[in-house]
Parts: structure tokens; C-alpha cells; sequence
């Protein structure tokens, strides 16, 4: 049925953000629709209703600041009691005004918590509501490029140059035995060796975001925004260079396996 | 006390079965047969009537072309995907099938779509229901594979809509056990659930916290199960007999339907005996003998059960647990009596699974609690909560036919993602969306869920336009896709059309045809039970005429009797159950006298009341009704 005219028109794709309710803020003064009481957040506290859905960012979803230091067992249970207010399965028997609400509350409850209880994503998701475009945010960009046999684009980081540019050369030449068919098990184990070195990297670098996470954190009210984009810095760099390694060892997979 | 019956429902690939929780505990609503577990098998009779379960079984192998099996692997699926399915399984496409179009069987003269003829077993199923309330049933918790995809559970859930019930949830099918489970053992820890069935193998994890059962992550095969083996088998029978015999039976349907029946009474001895014998029938007077033990049974079959390794594995590493963390495992499903599957799954898990459920039952079970949680809950189920997972990834096809994921795997649902998409082109009215599921990378190696054309777009310069597009996977598993343009002032919605699977109108036309079904169904019934009792009491009569007390009637008394039998007659041949029931009662009416007198005398049997259904049936008895044949089975 698409015309071709519409059929090329995949490119219209402009973002990727997986949430659409990054800076609108929530209104807790409301009374519930049903009682007329003052309502909890998501749901009555007089008569249990699901009210409404407020557009609200993930931390406040939870009434929570933005900090990355996080009691996930709080999250967790605190994520257990708002599940057993706002799923569809409680409201299937109410009318279908408040089953709609119930799945659009339920459904941000369970992003927000899948979000916010990995540490990683917590923070990527901190940085986007502060406004930072990640590199991973271009992931879509980077598999194209992968899928039309190009390298990725992404920066190497300088650290990792030197160790990087020695990798790809033995990535070249055991792609090259490959496909004559050959087999050099000195340079599958050596190139085996190095891609257990870049997953033990990468396991650390989710250390050491955690001691930015403490700086950030620690930023008091009234901090600058110089001060404050220089935490959020440390942590983008931290994690471009994540996704770098990630990136790098699923290709060394790929050359290794296939 | 919820005033609405809601049943669970455990529609299977190779059997189903109905439960609704009585008092504390869910409970198996037995057919009129009596038995708990009605096989997925569908066919039309001679008269076309629809026969369902057991009674349709033995239409397999008498004419094949008549009857189904195992239609769940069809449902939600293009002829593009089914092609493996086509080498191994007896399924009759209609011969004016296009690619991308609903797939449709034929049986007999009459072609159906999986999802009619899956609503054909439901509607056996909410009948057995509502015999046992004595009341309708219009309301179903109905359990799918967890591994199941957006278009798999659509069908289901129109299959659902078809037969005349409403679906208020799609539970997955190991999740629906854990409940069953959970609910008998009321602890807390994590718990795997192995579910290999007939047709559909699942493993999902679960965390089992204060009533909330959450899962953490689901894996599976949706084409794996017990099916498999049994093909298997066949396939080596086919081979041994053009071997030994030389007859080629591979294109004999009703030697295959032959052997696969013998096949899987080998496959359920060899659970428990360590050799049988397939003793098979053949044309021309041959036969197939072979004795096998269960040491080549498991090594026939080890690669088959082999293939649910990787999927626990992975759903293992998805949940970051290691098999030791795991507290139970529960096994469940038919092919899990097999005990080389439980050696596997002991294996795997490094612990003894859980094996006090019945494999056959628990889903269903687990069905009716859900059910039961939907309407409202009980003492028993106060507090349980299911937080189920989508099993598969969704993405959106981007630039260079890659996927870009926007739900993962695993999340909890319902889940949502929002993207925005602009336009290319001046005045540009319509932009496409193609939804894909899978893992995969390529778009090309991903399911394609649908692909929606964005209409309505207000005329704007290129690049100007802003649309918002959510897609949010339900507590069904089922994505729904709302769109609208953000920019143009007005916040139009726009129209998103699916292309995948049947339409709401098609759907909705079902659904109709099913109401005349229903109807028909019950007016049929209603129009045989009388028919039956006719011929019940015209038999008596007959006996009576030959009996001395006939002679004892006087001639105004017979001529009566006579015009009464022969109005029985009549309206016995149509189709009017109230003139069939009036022209009963009077023919009883007339006879009372001849009942009497043949009690004086002592001759025959009592020509009234009850004492007349015991008496000698007679031929002739008509029936189209599937119940009514169970017992020919
Ligand atoms: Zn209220």
C-alpha cells in the first residue's frame, strides 16, 4: 500500500529517545477525579482510583531528586507497592477511562523503574535530562554504518589508541587466514587474551562512574553550571568510552566466531 | 464475588482445557466425557458440522482431509513462515492462497482460518464451562507461549473474540503455572519454569516476592515440542517401511495419521517401560514391527531436546543468574514426562525439578487464578500480582534496513517508547513506519510486526513537522501504536493502519458468523436431544404395538395413537425443537394408557417416564453434535 514516493522516507527517523516526557514536571495539587479528595501522585489515597497520568520525569515519577546514588532495594519495593495501585490487572473491572490511565501509569512505572534501577542507563538518562546528547544516542547511526561494512565512526579514545590500532591490525589478519581458510591458534588465543583484558576495562569503568556519580551527587543547590558540567563531562567521557569497548569487543566476537 | 464466571484457559497445541478457581483452588472443568484435557484436534463431519476434542480424533485417520491438528502453528503466521511446518505436518492450504494474505485451511469443502478454527476448541471449551455453571460464559483469561509474538497473540486473542468470548488477558504460559505453583507453596525465591509442550517450548524466570510474581526473563522456541518428536518417529517408520516392505506410505495420509498414533503411544510407554513395540497395519495386508527401547529413544530424540538448552541458557545470562540461584524449577507440559527431559533439566539447573504438578494441568490452573486475580481476587489470591516481561525486542526499521530496538526484551509490561519522526519532503502528507521484533540486527532477520503509513500529516516545509509516535506493549503483550502531529498548532491524531493478520472488519464478520454458530450450536443441540427422545419413545412404541396389551386398546385409542405417532414422525424431520417437544408430550400423553396396561401385564418395559431412555435405543440415532460422539472414540 506505502507509495514509493513514501516507501524512502525511513529517514524521517530525526531522534531516538525512548522517552518522550524528559522536562515536564508533575502536578500534586490535584484532587482525585473520583473522590475528590487530595490524591497521591499516581493514585487516590482515599479511594485507591488510578488517576490521571501527570507527564513527569522518571526521578519524580518516584518523588525522588535527581541523584545517582540510588537504594535500588528502596526502588524495588517502593516499585512493588506503586505495581500493586496502578497494573491493569486491579482495574480490569473498572470502567475503561481508568484501565486507559492504568496502562499509561503502569507502563511509565515500569520504564521508570527499568531505567532507573540499572546503574548505567540511571545515569545515561540523568545526563539526557540535563540536556547532553551521548554518543550512544547515535547507536542507530553506528549500526547503519555497520551494516553496510563501514568502520564506526565513533572516537577512539586516547588512552586506548595505542592498544586499539595494534588489535585491528590482528583482527585484519585473522580475518585474512579466514577466508583462506588457515588457522593460527597463537594469534586466536593472543587476540582471545585481549578481549578478556577489554572486558575486565570495561567491568571497572562501571567502578569508577560510581565515584563520579558521589561528585555529582555532592554538587550542593546552588552549583555552578560550569561545576556542574564538568561531573557531567567525566561521566559522558566515562561512557563513550564504555560503548567504545563494547562496541570493540563484539567485534572481536564476531571475527573470533564467525 | 465477581458476578461475571471468568475462565482460564489453556488453548494448546496439542490439547486444551478450562478452569475457574472454585472456593481456594482452581479447578479443571471436565467435558461431558469427563475427561479434563480436549485434544486440539478439529474436524467437519459428513454433514459439515463442526467436531471438536476426542470426538474429532477419529476423524484423523479416517479422513484426514477432513480434520486438523496442532493449529497453533499457524496461528499469526504468513505462508512465508511456515514453509518447515508445511514438510512436516498435514496441513491443507487453500489452493487460492497468496503470500502476506491470512493463511486459510481447508476441511472437507469449507476453508477456515487458524484463528476460526482455534475459536472452534474455545467454543467446545466455554461450552464444557457453561454445562458446568448451568450458566453463560462470556469472559476468558486465555494462556499463549511466552515466546509467542505481537502477531501470535493477536490471533489468539481474535480467536478469543470469535468464539464468542472476551479476552480480558493473555497470560504467558510458564507465568501462568508459576501461579498455580506460587499459590500452592506461598514462598518467596526465584523459580525457573521449563515448559515443553507440544507444539512450544518456554523457560522464563521468575521472582517470587510477597505475591508479586515478577519475571525476570522468558526464552523460548515457538516451534519445539513434543510434535517434533513425534515427527521424528514417523519419519523413521516411513523410511523403515519403504525399506523393509518397499511401500512407499509417505504420501498415504491415513497410514501416516496410522503411524503417528502408534508413535505417540510408544513415545508415552517409553516414560515409564524400558521397551515397546510399534505393531502397525499396513496396506496390502504387510505390516511394521519394531521393537524399540528407550536407550534409542533417547538417542533419537536428544538433539530435539537439546535445542531447549540454549534458550534456558540465555534466559539464564538475561536474568544475571547463575543456575545455582535458582531455588525450584518447575517442570511443565506433557513432553516433560519424559525422563530424559527431566535429566536434562536436572542437569541444566543443577537441582531435582519440581515435578508434584500435573504437566497438563498447571497452566490452566494458572489460567483460572489469574482469572480470578482479574475479577476482583479472592482470600486465596489476595496479594498476588503478575509482572510479566515482552519476550521479544521491538524496533523500528531505519536507514539502511537496520533495526533500531526501542523495547528491549525482557522489559516489564506494559512498556512504552516514543519516537519522532518528521517529514522529508514539502507538503509531504504521509510518512511510513515498519515495527519490527526480534533480536536481530538487520531488519531483514526481524519479524515485520507492521508496517503503518503515518497519514494525515498537515502541509508543512520539509523537516517542519513533528509527530509523535508511541508504541506501547500492553499487559498482552500486544503493541498499540497512537500517533500525532505536534507541531501544526492542532495536535491531529493520525491514522496508523496495520498490515499484518486479520482485520477489526474481518474479525468483527467472525465474531457474527460465530453468534449464528453459537446460536445455531445451541438450537441444533436443543433440536437432537428432542429428536433422540422421539425416536426413544416411537422404538417403545413399536415394542408396545407387538405387545398384548396393544390388542387391549380400543380402535378410537389406537387410531388416536396413530395420528399422534405420525405427527411425531413429522416433526421429528424438521427442525422446530418446540413442535418436536409438543408432539412428544402428546404422543406420552396418548400412551399412557398402553403404558399402563403393559405394566399390568408385565410385558416389556414401562412405556413412560425415565424407565423409556433405558429401553432399546433403536438405530438411527442422529447426532451432529460433538459430544454426542465422544463416545465412539
Ligand atoms: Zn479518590
Amino acid at each position: 500500500m506505502a507509495s514509493v514516493f513514501v516507501a524512502n522516507l525511513f529517514m524521517g527517523n530525526v531522534e531516538s529517545n525512548t522517552s518522550s516526557s524528559l522536562t515536564m514536571t508533575g502536578d500534586a495539587t490535584a484532587t482525585c477525579w473520583s473522590c475528590g479528595t487530595m490524591r497521591a501522585v499516581h493514585f487516590c489515597s482515599a479511594c485507591g482510583k488510578v488517576q490521571p497520568p501527570v507527564p513527569v520525569d522518571y526521578f519524580t515519577f518516584f518523588g525522588l531528586s535527581r541523584k545517582l546514588n540510588l537504594n535500588t532495594a528502596l526502588l524495588e519495593r517502593e516499585f512493588y507497592e506503586l505495581s500493586r495501585k496502578l497494573h491493569p490487572d486491579l482495574c480490569a473491572r473498572a470502567d475503561k477511562r481508568e484501565q486507559e490511565w492504568s496502562l499509561e501509569q503502569s507502563s511509565l512505572l515500569n520504564d521508570a523503574y527499568r531505567t532507573l534501577k540499572d546503574p548505567i542507563k540511571r545515569t545515561e538518562y540523568l545526563l539526557r535530562l540535563e540536556g547532553v546528547e551521548l554518543e550512544e544516542q547515535s547507536k542507530a547511526a553506528t549500526e547503519k554504518a555497520r551494516a553496510a561494512g563501514e568502520i564506526k565512526k565513533q572516537v577512539v579514545p586516547p588512552d586506548l589508541l595505542e592498544e586499539v590500532f595494534e588489535l585491528n591490525m590482528q583482527l585484519e589478519e585473522l580475518r585474512a587466514q579466514k577466508k583462506l581458510g588457515e588457522d593460527d591458534p597463537a594469534l586466536v588465543e593472543e587476540i582471545g587474551r585481549q578481549k578478556l583484558e577489554l572486558e575486565e576495562k570495561y567491568e571497572s569503568l562501571s567502578e569508577e562512574l560510581k565515584k563520579y556519580w558521589d561528585e555529582w551527587d555532592r554538587l550542593p543547590g546552588n552549583a555552578t553550571e560550569e561545576g556542574r558540567r564538568k561531573v557531567r563531562d567525566k561521566m559522558v567521557d566515562l561512557l563513550n568510552r564504555r560503548s567504545y569497548i563494547r562496541n570493540l569487543v563484539r567485534d572481536v566476537s564476531e571475527v573470533l566466531e564467525g | 464475588m465477581a458476578t461475571d464466571r471468568i475462565v482460564g484457559i489453556d488453548l494448546g497445541t496439542t490439547n486444551s482445557l478450562v478452569a475457574f478457581m472454585q472456593g481456594e483452588s482452581p479447578v479443571v472443568i471436565p467435558g461431558e466425557d469427563g475427561l479434563n484435557l480436549v485434544p486440539s484436534v478439529v474436524a467437519l463431519d459428513e454433514r459439515d458440522q463442526i467436531i471438536v476434542g476426542n470426538a474429532a480424533r477419529k476423524y484423523l485417520i479416517e479422513t484426514p482431509e477432513r480434520a486438523v491438528y496442532s493449529i497453533k502453528r499457524l496461528m499469526g503466521r504468513g505462508l512465508e513462515d511456515i514453509q518447515e511446518e508445511l514438510q512436516l505436518f498435514p496441513f491443507r492450504l487453500a489452493e487460492d492462497l497468496h503470500a502476506g494474505e491470512v493463511l486459510r485451511i481447508t476441511l472437507g469443502k469449507k476453508t477456515f482460518t487458524p484463528p476460526e478454527i482455534s475459536a472452534f476448541i474455545l467454543r467446545q471449551l466455554k461450552r464444557n464451562a457453561e454445562r458446568f455453571f448451568n450458566a453463560p460464559v462470556n469472559k476468558a483469561v486465555i494462556t499463549v507461549p511466552a515466546y509467542f509474538n505481537d502477531a501470535q497473540r493477536q490471533a489468539t486473542k481474535d480467536a478469543g473474540r470469535i468464539a464468542g468470548l472476551e479476552v480480558l488477558r493473555l497470560v504467558n504460559e510458564p507465568t501462568a503455572a508459576s501461579l498455580a505453583y506460587g499459590l500452592d507453596k506461598k514462598q518467596n525465591g526465584i523459580v525457573a519454569v521449563y515448559d515443553l509442550g507440544g507444539g512450544t517450548f518456554d523457560i522464563s524466570i521468575l521472582k517470587l516476592h510477597d505475591g508479586i510474581f515478577e519475571v525476570i526473563a522468558t526464552n523460548g522456541d515457538t516451534h519445539l515440542g513434543g510434535d517434533d518428536i513425534d515427527n521424528l518417529l514417523i519419519k523413521i517408520a516411513i523410511d523403515d517401511i519403504l525399506g523393509d516392505a518397499n511401500l512407499d506410505v509417505s504420501r498415504n495420509s491415513e497410514v501416516v495419521a496410522t503411524i503417528r498414533k502408534a508413535v505417540i503411544e510408544t513415545k508415552i510407554a517409553l516414560s515409564s517401560e524400558s521397551a515397546t513395540e510399534m505393531d502397525i497395519e499396513l496396506p496390502q495386508g504387510k505390516r511394521y514391527q519394531r521393537e524399540i527401547t528407550r536407550e534409542q529413544f533417547e538417542q533419537l530424540i536428544q538433539p530435539i531436546i537439546d535445542r531447549t538448552v540454549g534458550p534456558c541458557k540465555q534466559a539464564l545470562k538475561d536474568a544475571g543468574l547463575k543456575p545455582a540461584q535458582i531455588d525450584e524449577v518447575v517442570l511443565v507440559g506433557g513432553s516433560t514426562r519424559i525422563p530424559k527431559v527431566r535429566a536434562l533439566v536436572e542437569e541444566l539447573f543443577q537441582r531435582k525439578p519440581h515435578t508434584d504438578l500435573n504437566p497438563d494441568e498447571v497452566v490452566a490452573l494458572g489460567a483460572a487464578v489469574q482469572a480470578n486475580i482479574l475479577g476482583g481476587g479472592s482470600e486465596a489470591t489476595e496479594n498476588m500480582l503478575l509482572l510479566d516481561v515482552t519476550p521479544l525486542s521491538l524496533g523500528i526499521e531505519v536507514a539502511g534496513g537496520v533495526t533500531d530496538k526501542i523495547i528491549l526484551r525482557n522489559s516489564t509490561i506494559p512498556a512504552s517508547a516514543t519516537q519522532y519522526y518528521t517529514t522529508q519532503i514539502d507538503g509531504q502528507a504521509n510518512v511510513a513506519i515498519h515495527v519490527l521484533q526480534g533480536e536481530r540486527e538487520l531488519a531483514k532477520d526481524c519479524r515485520s510486526l507492521a508496517r503503518f503509513d503515518l497519514k494525515g500529516i498537515p502541509p508543512m516545509t520539509a523537516g517542519m513537522a513533528r509527530i509523535e509516535v508511541k508504541f506501547l506493549i500492553d499487559a498482552n503483550g500486544i503493541l498499540h501504536v497512537s500517533a500525532r502531529e505536534q507541531r501544526s498548532g492542532k495536535e491531529s491524531e493520525i491514522e496508523v493502519q496495520p498490515s499484518y493478520g486479520l482485520t477489526d472488519d474481518q474479525v468483527e464478520n467472525m465474531i457474527l458468523d460465530s453468534f449464528d454458530f453459537a446460536e445455531e450450536d445451541f438450537r441444533r443441540r436443543q433440536v437432537i436431544e428432542a429428536r433422540n427422545e422421539a425416536d426413544t419413545i416411537l422404538a417403545a412404541l413399536e415394542k408396545g404395538k407387538k405387545s398384548p396389551a396393544w390388542g387391549q386398546l380400543t380402535s378410537d385409542e389406537k387410531k388416536k395413537i396413530a395420528k399422534l405417532e405420525k405427527a411425531l414422525v413429522q416433526t421429528k424431520g424438521e427442525d422446530d425443537y418446540s413442535a418436536i417437544r409438543t408432539a412428544i408430550d402428546l404422543l406420552n400423553q396418548g400412551t399412557m394408557r398402553l403404558a399402563e396396561l403393559m405394566m399390568d401385564t408385565a410385558v416389556g418395559t414401562a412405556l413412560k417416564g425415565k424407565n423409556m431412555d433405558e429401553a432399546d435405543m433403536g438405530e438411527g440415532t442422529e447426532t451432529g453434535h460433538p459430544v454426542a460422539r465422544a463416545d465412539f472414540e
